[in-house]
């Protein structure tokens, strides 16, 4: 479900009141990244800036960071989830990919940290490829179980090759180096993070405005229907599945690298399951919701460390009650909620 | 719509801001804190919940009776599940928020390596209650840890078979973090010790039948004895399967198994299977003289008056790591983390429940293969395998 009519292209003379020229320039500079599409980005961008603000200490602006970061991975997973109606619990697994990379590169094969970032992500995008081609023939709940497999199987690749991660100790991540600039602490990594973040939504807003993300939509709501009107189903599917294995794998290195430790534990299964809470507790096929629910997942475990023995408890009743009073996620419910009262 | 939906989107983002504002707990000052992060829940609980016990327990008794330096202790613990983001967060956290002396915690190595840098950076003493190697080598500034280390079960395992002129084994090890890493140390320490491993065989988590590997070791000449690495329900099942398969070979199981539970789930199966344990398990066959012995008796009573369940190792590391803490603030007379820092490191004659703890710039963990009793199962309880019958 989307929050609002995306495909709705507005008119050249809805567009920005800068003046003519200046209008075009936007438009050519930008491409297909109209103006009213990037506002959402536009306010996370602001938001990103300024929360510092509120911050006074370093912890915030830790915590502040893995939002951001697994908000990345959520937004990748909603495309694939809320747009093209295709469910993965094996999601983890990509960002173990992802975080392994930017261990294993540096560490076995002397390989920089940015450039086994990028590696990470183009073998998250091959395995998801090999992957993908046949499980994505499968639905609901056969194509869950295998991605489930999947996932599975990729931790416990992470877990066993001791000699090459370390094993279920996990191993250390070197920091990583930019242009003779060591990227460390967390404030750099909130910065870095949150550029990511905005990057990521961005791509996201703009490849789901794009015939393509028009193509995944219809996938979503009739793959029947789409096939009828021309749509290569098996691709568009295939390619949102790697689109969002790269996002996962990008968010993975950024959590290892800022951690300096990766254990299996960031692959596992458990974590698979808080990304897909995060996307369904945000809201499927909004990217916002994705930022959303990453917010809530990861803050409020924060929070709720004041109730003690009864943190994982109010932290199961909360979920429960948003699903319950918000059930198409948080920030689709509220928009529309807003809607229905504005009218 | 448009506009609706930009204050829409701005309120939510808005209200996720807000809930991480309100995420700090107000400081309280005037009190000596003491931060820990454990696996309180999850799959490592069985580390984190008796710490966590142990740890309230005695900082209520220190305070009854004063304080140490005439200041209060104030603990904070936070629970990480044994999962190693968490806990750097809850470290972050306790060095920036909570603004911690010292931390005790870490119920598990991959959540301690990744605290570790926090604590580093910011020069706090940090004492890990997990039992990786890796912790204290190499050596740490600011890095200490109370439980022995594989290496060490390894050691008393392969002097035990060396008395016994045993030196051809087999190891069958579970896939876990535990017994991987156990195993990796003992294939590591066997040529020192003499000892020529001659067959290796593993098995999964969840594997529920050990037949086939252990009929491998059963068909493999020259094997004398079988080491087994492993931790939960898994070195139970190879022992029941070790005795149907009738293998007569002595049967070696690590420290990880060192608990009533194993007996009970091994049953009859267990019995004549030897195995490294701390002196706090067999508390009360510990001969009088043993400079342990008053500890791990006094510690033991405690913690099973207090929550009525049977002591573990884990809750006694916890108690190790919180009185070295205690006595190296009493000799520093201040909290000054870098003044603590040094005089945990000076610790010397410490009686703990792990072990005589003397560590030293070069030893940050400070215990001898002395920490270690070989035990024997007879009869379903445990015997102590008396030390010098060479």
């Amino acid at each position: 479900m989307s929050v609002r009519p995306l495909n709705e292209r507005p008119l050249a003379k809805d567009m920005p009141a800068l003046g003519d020229r200046a209008g075009s320039a936007w438009r050519t500079i930008l491409g297909p990244l109209e103006r009213y599409r990037l506002t959402p980005v536009i306010i996370i961008a602001v938001l990103i800036a300024l929360a510092p603000l509120l911050f006074p200490s370093a912890y915030y602006y830790r915590v502040a960071a893995l939002v951001y970061i697994f908000a990345l991975a959520a937004i990748g997973l909603n495309l694939l989830m809320g747009y093209a109606g295709q469910v993965s619990l094996g999601h983890a697994g990509f960002m173990g990919i992802g975080a392994y990379a930017v261990a294993i590169g540096p560490v076995h094969l002397g390989v920089p940290g940015w450039l086994s970032l990028l590696a990470g992500a183009a073998i998250s995008a091959i395995v998801a490829f090999v992957v993908g081609r046949p499980i994505l023939r499968l639905k609901g709940h056969y194509l869950a179980v295998a991605t489930l497999g999947f996932g599975l199987l990729l931790a416990i690749v992470f877990t066993n090759e001791a000699e090459w991660t370390g094993g279920p100790d996990g191993m250390s991540v070197p920091r990583l180096v930019l242009f003779g600039w060591s990227v460390r602490g967390s404030q750099t990594w909130y910065w870095v993070s949150g550029v990511c973040l905005v990057l990521g939504a961005a791509l996201a807003f703009n490849l789901i405005a794009s015939p393509a993300g028009r193509a995944m939509r219809a996938i979503h709501d009739s793959e029947t229907a789409a096939s009828v009107l021309g749509i290569d189903v098996a691709r568009t599917k295939l390619m949102i599945f790697v689109i969002s294995a790269i996002y996962a794998s990008v968010a993975g290195s950024c959590l290892a690298l800022f951690n300096g430790h990766i254990t299996p534990d960031a692959a596992d299964f458990l974590t698979s399951i808080e990304l897909v809470a995060m996307v369904v507790l945000g809201g499927m096929g909004s990217i916002v919701g994705s930022l959303v629910g990453a917010s809530v997942l990861v803050v409020l475990p924060q929070v709720l460390t004041v109730l003690h023995d009864y943190e994982h408890m109010v932290l199961g009743l909360v979920i429960m009650g948003v699903m319950i009073y918000l059930r198409s996620g948080i920030v689709p419910s509220i928009a529309m909620a807003f809607r229905g009262w504005r009218r | 719509m448009t506009s609706h939906c930009q204050s829409c989107f701005a309120r939510v983002a808005a209200a996720a801001f807000a809930l991480a504002v309100v995420a700090t707990p107000s400081a309280v000052l005037a009190q000596v804190k003491i931060g820990s992060s454990l696996a309180v829940t999850g799959p490592a609980s069985f580390l984190g919940d008796p710490e966590k016990r142990t740890l309230e327990m005695y900082v209520d008794e220190i305070n009854k009776k004063g304080g140490v330096n005439g200041e209060k202790l104030e603990l904070v613990i936070y629970d990480d599940g044994g999962n190693a983001n968490k806990a750097r967060t809850f470290a972050t956290r306790l060095v920036e928020e909570d603004k911690v002396a010292v931390m005790i915690g870490g119920s598990t190595t991959g959540a301690t390596m990744a605290m570790i840098p926090v604590f580093e950076e910011a020069g706090i003493p940090f004492i890990s209650l997990a039992g990786g190697i890796s912790i204290v080598e190499p050596v740490k500034k600011w890095v200490f840890k109370t439980p022995h280390t594989d290496r060490m079960a390894c050691e008393k395992i392969f002097t035990d078979l060396k008395r016994r002129n045993l030196t051809n084994i087999a190891i069958i090890s579970g896939t876990g973090a535990f017994g991987k890493s156990m195993r990796d140390q003992c294939v590591k320490v066997a040529p020192a010790s003499g000892i020529t491993i001659v067959h290796e065989e593993t098995y999964g988590r969840g594997d529920s039948d050990m037949t086939p590997q252990l009929t491998n070791i059963k068909n493999k000449k020259g094997v004398q004895a079988v080491v087994n690495t492993g931790f939960g329900q898994g070195p139970a099942i190879v022992t029941r399967n070790y005795r149907q398969l009738a293998i007569e070979q002595p049967l070696y199981q690590s420290h990880g198994v060192a608990s009533k539970q194993f007996i009970k789930l091994a049953g009859d199966a267990a019995n004549g299977v030897r195995l490294p344990a701390a002196a706090l398990l067999v508390a009360d066959k510990l001969p009088d003289g043993d400079p342990q012995k008053p500890v791990v008796t006094a510690y033991t009573k405690k913690y099973q008056d207090k929550t009525g369940q049977p002591v573990s190792t884990f809750g006694g590391h916890a108690y190790d790591g919180l009185m070295i803490f205690v006595e190296a603030a009493e000799r520093a007379k201040s909290f000054d983390p870098a003044k603590v820092r040094d005089e945990i490191e000076k610790t010397k004659n410490f009686v703990g429940t792990g072990g005589i703890v003397n560590k030293s710039p070069k030893d940050h963990l400070g215990l001898d293969q002395s920490a270690f009793r070989m035990l024997e199962i007879k009869d379903g309880d445990w015997t102590l395998v008396p030390e010098s019958d060479s």
